[in-house]
């Protein structure tokens, strides 16, 4: 059984097909990317399986629960990561609180404990704190704890939305174009990281990039979508040659 | 010595506000005016810290305060009527006077659930939807109530609800000392509290992701429903509170005094002091009261010259005076006293 199982997946925006019979078996840590044109949907399969849209069509399996007609927090709960394409941090807040808050599924004390600071609110609080606190301390943002996200630079906020989506606890990884507006440098750094989290926190990844120095490094897998279709599925070095995928990046071969 | 002002600053200052307010006022060296003013600071700090949970810390924007705080007031003075006086419609007291001592917190707490449940039969609709409606819905809310209550002659309509101030006196010939003003010197001090302890737990910081940015705090696992209408819940609950005391503050309530205006007073104090500030609503609620009465010469002109107070703040310092900070943040060297314990450091020792 696979750790997530797509099924004909289809979403309609309107008239605009925007995924079209998707279809993806993505096993215990594995690590497939997702490639393909702008606007070829690529965002929208993340959004399908984080519960943000409601797809026409399909099914979608995680560890064999099925994910369409719950809330995305409900999904994320189950062991589900995400990192947005624009940044999507709580600006205002610290780097600790953005990775505390993250926790948020994992608390399980309400409104009387917070209100009253219980005993176990404070056992509760202070588990997560150290945690927070060891988990940045892993990703090398110890020095970050207390700043605010918003004045911290890019390449930072990258590496605190890593951290924050790890804070869920997840099984499954969904990146969407961790490397955009990298230099080669961080894209090395960040290569290194997805490749150690994989290994360290037992995760299946799934990510979107537009970087190739990225695709061809790290995943095993590469899935091409081109106007909502699946045009290509396999494993990296085929893909590169495969006519179809040449033909939607870069038009008709001269020969 | 130095040690134990440190640790205890907090409980000395209270200690200090109380002897400043609730003694001298036992005493009978205030007179009732300055009884009043000392009583309307505590009830706005409540209404405005509780509204700043709201409108500040959940960035949502709640038009009708008033309304929850009226629901409050109503219910608190109709139980303390009908339990404790003899009344035209509500017949003779239902207990005896000594009992007066229970009844009252309770009414005044069943007044605040009661505004709660109010809050959450608004939220629940409410906040299927996003930003922008809170604030029509709400608006829509406080004219509602006024107009239900206007129609209902049993608790007298338009005209008010008369009694409460002989429910103050029975508690006043019981024991002769100033019962208003020390629940209200408790109940601003259990606002303040709750508020705080929210804002700082795990729980309640899911209110301000919420604000930064709420389909990312729904994909982090964060029941975004639960949390907001949660801390709707209990802001409301909290105006209910404030509204108890304010009925049996001034002695009868009128649908006129929980109308747009008073929720628009609140939210000026709301923003005045800085959204996401308690220290700011606090300090803000009291300064703010203060002018008002020292500004009573100017009749309506007041209402001219607040707004525009308002107006040239929001174009100089959009966040309030003390947005999104507290007293500490401003004045570093307080932190010596006031913790403000953030729940990272809950259990170290403040460092010497």
């Amino acid at each position: 059984m696979p750790l997530l199982l797509i099924e004909d997946l289809t979403h309609h925006f309107g008239g605009l097909r925007a995924v079209d019979s998707f279809n993806l078996a993505l096993g215990d840590r594995d690590l497939v990317g997702l490639i393909g044109p702008n606007g070829a949907g690529k965002t929208t399969v993340f959004n399908l399986i984080c519960g943000l849209y409601k797809p026409s069509k399909g099914k979608i399996l995680f560890d064999g629960a099925r994910l369409i007609g719950r809330f995305p927090h409900q999904i994320t709960q189950l062991g589900i990561g995400r990192t947005f394409q624009n940044i999507r941090l709580w600006n205002e807040l610290t780097v600790l609180d953005n990775v505390r808050i993250a926790h948020f599924s994992q608390l399980g004390y309400g409104i009387i404990d917070a209100v009253f600071r219980t005993p176990k609110l404070l056992s509760v609080e202070k588990h997560v704190t150290e945690e927070s606190l060891h988990l940045l301390e892993m990703l090398g943002l110890k020095d970050y704890t207390d700043l605010i996200v918003k004045n911290l630079p890019y390449g930072i906020q990258r590496r605190v939305e890593i951290t924050r989506a790890l804070a869920v606890k997840p099984r499954l990884m969904l990146l969407d174009e961790p490397a955009a507006g990298m230099n080669q440098s961080e894209i090395g750094d960040l290569m290194e990281l997805i490749q150690w989290m994989r290994g360290e926190f037992a995760l299946s990844i799934f990510i979107i990039e537009h970087q190739m120095r990225v695709i061809m490094g790290i995943c095993e897998r590469i899935v091409v979508l081109d106007f909502g279709e699946t045009i290509a599925d396999g494993v990296s070095s085929e893909i590169l040659h495969n006519s179809k995928v040449i033909e939607a990046y870069l038009g008709e071969e001269v020969a | 010595m130095k040690r134990l002002l440190r640790k205890r600053f907090v409980t000395l200052f209270m200690g200090l506000v109380f002897v400043a307010t609730v003694v001298p006022t036992w005493l009978g060296w205030y007179d009732s005016y300055i009884q009043l003013i000392i009583q309307y600071i505590g009830i706005n700090i409540i209404l405005t810290v509780s509204l700043n949970l709201i409108n500040g810390y959940m960035g949502e924007f709640n038009c009708g305060h008033a309304g929850f705080m009226g629901a409050g007031a109503y219910i608190a003075s109709i139980l303390t009527v009908l339990f404790l006086i003899q009344d035209d419609v509500f017949g003779p007291p239902l207990v005896s006077e000594g009992w007066s001592l229970i009844v009252f917190p309770l009414a005044l707490v069943l007044g605040a659930i009661g505004a709660a449940l109010f809050g959450l039969l608004i939220a629940i609709p409410s906040f299927r939807t996003r930003g922008d409606y809170l604030a029509i819905i709400t608006l829509a809310v406080n004219y509602i109530f006024k107009s239900f209550i206007e129609n209902v002659q049993k608790i007298g309509g338009a005209r008010g609800f008369m009694g409460t101030a002989r429910v103050v006196k029975v508690l006043e010939g019981l024991t002769p000392i100033p019962w208003t003003m020390i629940y209200i010197f408790f109940a601003a001090i259990l606002a303040i509290y709750v508020v705080r302890h929210f804002t700082v737990s795990t729980f309640g910081k899911g209110v301000m992701a919420i604000r930064e940015d709420e389909i990312a705090s729904e994909l982090m696992t964060i029941d975004t429903r639960r949390v907001k209408v949660t801390a709707f819940m209990l802001a409301c609950g909290l105006a209910g509170l404030g509204g108890g005391l304010y009925a049996h503050v001034i002695g009868y309530i009128n649908p006129g005094m929980f109308t747009i205006l008073k929720s628009t007073e609140i939210m000026v104090m709301v923003y005045l002091g800085g959204m996401g500030s308690i220290s700011g609503s606090i300090l803000s609620a009291t300064a703010f009261t203060v002018a008002l009465e020292i500004l009573k010469p100017l009749g309506l002109f007041r209402w001219v010259l607040l707004p525009v107070l308002l107006i040239v703040l929001m174009i100089f310092r959009p966040t309030g005076i003390m947005g999104n900070r507290e007293l500490t943040d401003v004045f570093p060297r307080l932190k010596t006293f006031l913790a403000f314990k953030e729940s990272a450091q809950i259990d170290a020792a403040p460092a010497d």
